[in-house]
């Protein structure tokens, strides 16, 4: 089975953002695997592992984002391919959507992957768009792959603690949940693999792929908060002292 | 402006961010001199059709087919799309569901269109709208506009608009209309199998009155017993954001969030909690929040009524004592 998983790479869970106009300021700050890509990623290095066959990570965004193919082929991914774009950022979903399927036309994949989401934009569409430009059927927010008769036997999650089985034939395209399996580390033994394996980088105007807008972040900005916050501040003890004495008296919930 | 909502339901039953969705249309249909019209889709569901049709709306369409039975993003593309182009919206509304997450995109797709989607609000400035969605986690708001011709899509999240503000049709009745939609069994990829819930869970969340949870800033599952102590000398249930749960450190059945359990307590207490949307949704409606955390800018304190700036490592077993001496 030949699966392509589109890893994002994002701005590190503990990094402090600071706002440059519809993004962040980049240069102050570190990127990781986007952590729902990382189960994506994990679910194709298994399948590979059970079926056979090749993974391949792709990753679009600027010099910064072989870092994350880099740790997705030490982890057991075959090669790599990089769309070069340092504007990435300012991608609508579709726009997305559509650089990434021209990069993976070649390929032929039986199985497309993605995480159900990014940490970053959290627009969530990624893979659904995908799946419509490249007009296969698709699944999202999987907690189970089983492949029965070249086909998918699939859990899918819905809101609330409920579920359902569905099926889904070959290709397709699957976004992820989080907490699907159990993400593994890069071995030493995979870090030194990884130094052989191949990254593709092609350009992402090079593509040939006409991006329209339908959408633009026009500025970001911290939250205006709806609710007012009264802080219980001193030495731990103190605060804690205070805290139960707003439960009790003011809140009257204890 | 002519605005459209398209409803959920399942097995004939709502899903009730429907009418929060519906109610935003109103409001939007207000403010700019707009019709709204809401869509049910499915099969047999002409009561709900009905239902809706008692609200403040100008028409209900009905889309009713034997492929629309079970939910199907290919059946719902197909049928939905034929819609759109025969009753021309500006702008359509969704809830933002799991389900709307699984088509609304490629629906708008289909059309050469885009969707804004988990909107929590909008506004409406010298003749545009401008949506503001969450962006780094609920760290960041964004303003998002539509660039392009209609019709526009967009998703709002669960809780965002009030369900119980929907206006009532002032003089009765919608008048409800059904739209035939072409569609062939071969048009539909994936097969639709049963709906089920895991394991019944032993504890009910929803029932707690006092609950504390706790999130990444945890750390190691070495931890969780100092936690367990403060929910113990509290008399509270513990719970856990996502992250937690995936690690296997708590049990899924004590998940609060979108995909785990929606709960409203009395006191809701958030230990290491960032508070990304996905925890949010399943626990906003708790009467007071506190929240602990070392990070001010963690976004868990816009809707927190008191906070702790913060080691929980320090607090915890401060707090635990605090109300051991009450009792």
């Amino acid at each position: 089975m030949k699966i392509i998983v589109c890893i994002k790479q994002v701005p590190a869970k503990d990094a402090p953002l600071s706002i440059a106009g519809n993004w962040i300021r980049e240069s102050d700050i570190g990127f990781e695997m986007n952590e729902p890509d990382s189960y994506a990623l994990e679910e194709a290095l298994r399948l590979k592992e059970k079926h056979g066959g090749e993974v391949i990570a792709l990753s679009m965004g600027p010099e910064r984002v072989k870092q994350t193919i880099k740790e997705a082929l030490a982890k057991g991914a075959d090669r790599g391919i990089h769309i070069a774009d340092d504007n990435f950022a300012q991608l609508d979903p579709l726009g997305s959507a559509k650089s990434l399927a021209a990069a993976m036309a070649k390929e032929n994949s039986d199985l497309v992957l993605t995480g159900l989401q990014s940490d970053d934009h959290g627009f969530g569409q990624t893979g659904v768009l995908l799946a419509g430009v490249l007009d296969r059927p698709h699944a999202t927010i999987i907690m189970a792959i089983e492949v029965q008769d070249g086909k998918l036997r699939l859990k899918r999650e819905l809101e609330a603690g409920w579920f359902q089985h569905l099926e889904c034939p070959l290709p397709a395209v699957l976004t992820i949940q989080s907490g699907i399996n159990k993400v593994r580390y890069a071995t030493l033994k995979g870090i030194m693999a990884a130094k052989k394996k191949e990254i593709a980088t092609i350009s992402r105007e090079s593509l040939g792929v006409a991006v329209q807008p339908t959408q633009r972040v026009e500025k970001i900005y911290v939250p205006t908060k709806t609710k007012k916050t009264e802080f219980l501040t001193g030495t731990p003890k103190e605060a804690a002292a205070k805290l139960v004495e707003k439960l009790k008296f003011e809140a009257r919930v204890i | 402006m002519k605005i459209l909502v398209i409803t959920e339901q399942r097995q004939g039953k709502w899903n009730n961010t429907s009418f929060e969705t519906l109610a935003a249309a109103q409001q939007i249909a207000q403010e700019t001199s707009s019709s709204v019209i809401a869509l049910v889709i499915g099969k047999g569901v002409e009561g709900l059709a009905n239902e809706v049709a008692a609200k403040s709306v100008a028409e209900v369409l009905l889309v009713e087919h034997d492929l629309l039975e079970a939910y199907t993003p290919d059946g719902y593309c197909v049928a939905l799309s034929q819609v759109i182009n025969s009753a021309k919206p500006d702008l359509v509304l969704l809830p933002h569901t799991y389900q709307v997450r699984d088509f609304a995109p490629k629906l708008a797709a289909l059309l050469g269109k885009g969707m804004i989607g988990d909107c929590i609000g909008y506004r409406h400035e010298g003749g545009k709208l401008v949506f503001v969605r969450q962006m780094f986690q609920g760290k960041t708001a964004a303003d998002v506009t539509f660039q392009g011709a209609a019709p526009w899509f967009a998703s709002f999240q669960a809780g965002a608009f009030r369900a119980d503000l929907v206006k009532a049709h002032p003089s009765g009745k919608a008048p409800v209309n059904r739209v035939t939609v072409e569609l062939k069994p071969e048009q539909i990829r994936t097969k639709p199998l049963e709906l089920f819930r895991e394991a019944k869970s032993a504890v009910d969340l929803t029932q707690a009155p006092l609950i504390v949870a706790i999130g990444r800033g945890i750390k190691v599952p070495e931890n969780i017993p100092q936690a367990e102590a403060l929910a113990k000398a509290l008399g509270a249930e513990i719970a856990a954001s996502r992250p937690i749960c995936d690690e296997g450190w708590l049990p899924m059945e004590r998940q609060i969030g979108s995909s785990g359990q929606t709960v409203a307590p009395k006191l809701y207490l958030a230990l290491g909690i960032s508070g990304a949307i996905q925890h949010v949704v399943g626990m906003k409606g708790a009467r007071t929040i506190v929240a602990i955390n070392k990070d001010q800018n963690a976004p868990i304190f816009e809707i927190a009524d008191y906070g702790v700036v913060g080691d929980i490592f320090e607090i915890m077993p401060a707090l635990t004592e605090a109300l051991q001496k009450t009792k």
